[in-house]
């Protein structure tokens, strides 16, 4: 930080003094040695600073090298999940493999053929994984969006209407309360298996945590005495909410939703754990960890577990450093 | 303060009636298939006889209020497919000790790790190269970041496959209990480890704590009397509920060592419609965590006396 604060105080000291041996070339001897006239606009002129807030967050964070390197292995897990049914000599994830006997290829071990090997019904694993990988990053995304956007809609009512505070309060308390294992149940009952009923299931049930953390944000800045001037000025409450809150709570609000998506995977892994998680014809991280669980006593088949255990743990530690270090540079106190 | 908790308690048996209420609702929505093993093999009537044994076919108001009836005389009913006719209570009194011994040895295993290890990597924040608190946030991350199932099962197969911990959880053999309160304790590790070190750091870098440095206070004897006990107070906060928590189990835990207790319970019964246990656990741990929160509130305002809830400060 101290050095990237010298570098910009050469930067301006530098434009100054160039500005001003411009203004002496232009100058004639005469008017160098008459006194100078008062101006009220030179007085007015204040210092220029080229500072821009997303500029100096991107700046930062691509000083921590750390994070830069997982970002670049998540765009590349992403990339490749998008890529990968499209390059040549891939299998589908559901199509089971025979070998020249007439039989199915049944639980082989990594070889050249099948980089990760089979499962027990011959389905090639590698083409499996990664199946699984886009479906749980799209699960993780898509909750994680809806989160943020019900998160701060509710969040925000719920701070800045005092009136709406202990309604809203006690309505968290009931919700909260209310196991979330019953109503996933509950809603995979009423609605068929599927990915779309998951999205559902862990919005459903997710954002209540978001929107309170928003709350006790929002509580803990609305009355500071920047925005009792705004509301003094009378700043209409949106522009408010706007221009003076939402944009200080930039960087715990990216923490956490980058957050939210390992989170969400986690939960999927979960909600696979108790039985009530997607079929396997989409295979997804939390199906396969879970059959591999099942298989962990046999000693030979168990890298159908470390597979996409591998794979799952690297994503979620990933978002995880992503997202404190974006944290961090997005707090303006770390930019200069 | 006296009268702020009994204002508090009182809501609280709102909110649970609340939620006991909803929960009551949701249960029967479930399709009546779950409450039969051989459903399409009964006859219409059979059917019938047995939704009324159950109490099924009384309108809701009514069902709930026979539920309550029970609570008030400590009756929590019986079970009709966990375990068919024993006592509700009986079944949950039978499985919280093990839980709950498992979870507190569990939790003060991770009291006695987590808070040095915060208190080592604030103190090390300070320090040139920050060794400690690297690789302290290296571990916390690992922790965090991978998700619960997946390092419970990593430990049960390496400690198994290695060190030749016993597999599975057996009440008797203590060296069976070893993985199971690792995994438990990882978490809470972590968890308390990250915030202590946060609540520290924020906490050095106070005008008070400038103040007793520059008067020439020790720096181990400004960590332990000032730093330390002001940021405790957030932490003591969640104490209780983490104390009353254990009681729950951990599910991961518990399905993956066989262990008899609480962990598994409440999503094997919603799975079996089991009404009455599920209303009963429900009832149970909702009470738990109101009364938690309940009792980290009174602590914190008992060990940090600028703390007050009688009168409303801050926000309005």
């Amino acid at each position: 930080m101290k050095t990237y604060r010298n570098h910009k105080t050469q930067q301006l000291g530098k434009a100054l003094e160039e500005h001003q041996e411009r203004r002496l070339e232009e100058m004639s001897e005469e008017e160098l040695f008459s006194p100078a006239q008062f101006d009220r606009t030179a007085a007015e002129r204040g210092g220029y600073s080229n500072y821009s807030y997303w500029g100096s967050t991107l700046r930062s964070f691509l000083k921590n090298k750390v994070a830069v390197f997982f970002l670049c292995v998540v765009a590349l897990t992403l990339l490749f999940t998008f890529i990968q049914p499209l390059l040549p000599g891939q299998r589908d994830p559901n199509l089971v493999n025979y070998n020249e006997n007439g039989s199915f290829v049944m639980n082989l071990p990594p070889c050249e053929e099948y980089w990760f090997g089979t499962n027990s019904i011959g389905q090639d694993l590698w083409a499996r994984i990664w199946s699984g990988t886009r479906t749980s990053l799209f699960i993780g995304f898509s909750v994680a969006c809806v989160e943020a956007i019900l998160g701060i809609l509710v969040g925000t009512l719920w701070g800045y209407v005092r009136k709406l505070d202990f309604v809203f309060t006690e309505l968290y308390n009931v919700f909260d309360n209310v196991p979330q294992t019953l109503v996933l149940i509950l809603i995979s009952y009423i609605l068929k298996p599927g990915v779309s009923t998951i999205i559902f299931a862990l919005c459903l049930t997710g954002w209540l945590q978001t929107a309170r953390f928003i709350r006790n944000q929002i509580v803990i800045i609305r009355d500071r005495d920047y925005n009792l001037a705004s509301r003094c000025l009378g700043t209409p409450t949106f522009r408010l909410v706007m221009r003076n809150l939402l944009p200080y709570l930039v960087s715990v609000i990216t923490l956490r939703m980058a957050l939210a998506i390992p989170t969400a995977i986690g939960n999927e892994v979960f909600v696979t754990y108790i039985g009530i998680g997607l079929p396997s014809e989409i295979p997804s991280l939390g199906n396969l960890i879970q059959v591999g669980r099942e298989l962990m006593k046999v000693p030979a088949l168990r890298y159908q577990l470390f597979f996409p255990v591998t794979v799952l743990a690297i994503i979620t530690i990933s978002f995880y450093v992503i997202g404190n270090a974006f944290a961090d540079a997005a707090d303006p106190k770390n930019h200069i | 303060m006296a009268k702020y908790i009994i204002k508090r308690l009182v809501r609280s048996l709102i909110t649970l009636f609340i939620i006991i209420t909803i929960v009551f609702s949701l249960l029967r929505l479930m399709p009546i298939e779950g409450y039969f093993n051989n459903f399409d093999k009964l006859t219409e009537t059979q059917i019938q006889v047995k939704l009324n044994s159950l109490g099924l076919n009384d309108p809701l108001p009514v069902q709930l209020l026979h539920f309550y009836q029970g609570v008030f005389q400590g009756d929590l009913g019986t079970s009709n497919k966990y375990r068919e006719g024993a006592d509700n209570l009986h079944i949950i009194l039978e499985k919280i000790p093990i839980s709950l011994t498992l979870g507190l040895i569990a939790l003060a295993i991770a009291l006695v790790v987590g808070l040095p290890l915060g208190i080592l990597m604030a103190r090390s924040s300070r320090t040139r190269w920050k060794i400690g608190d690297r690789l302290g946030t290296v571990l916390v991350v690992l922790i965090q970041a991978v998700p619960a199932a997946v390092y419970h099962i990593l430990i049960q197969f390496f400690g198994s496959e290695y060190l030749n911990f016993p597999m599975l959880f057996s009440q008797g053999k203590a060296i069976s209990w070893v993985l199971p309160i690792f995994s438990l304790s990882l978490g809470n590790i972590a968890y308390y480890a990250m915030w202590l070190r946060r609540y520290m750091v924020d906490e050095a870098n106070k005008d008070y704590i400038r103040l007793a440095r520059a008067k020439g206070v020790p720096g181990s004897a400004i960590s332990r009397r000032h730093i330390f006990r002001n940021a405790m107070v957030p932490l003591i906060q969640y104490l209780p509920n983490s104390i009353l928590f254990t009681l729950m189990g951990s599910l991961y835990v518990e399905s993956l060592y066989s262990v008899p207790g609480m962990g598994g319970l409440l999503v094997n019964v919603i799975k079996v419609q089991d009404n009455t246990l599920v209303q009963a656990l429900v009832l149970i741990y909702a009470a738990i965590s109101i009364l938690g929160l309940l009792l980290g509130d009174i602590l914190m305002a008992i060990l940090d006396p600028r703390i007050s809830f009688s009168k409303k400060e801050g926000a309005r």
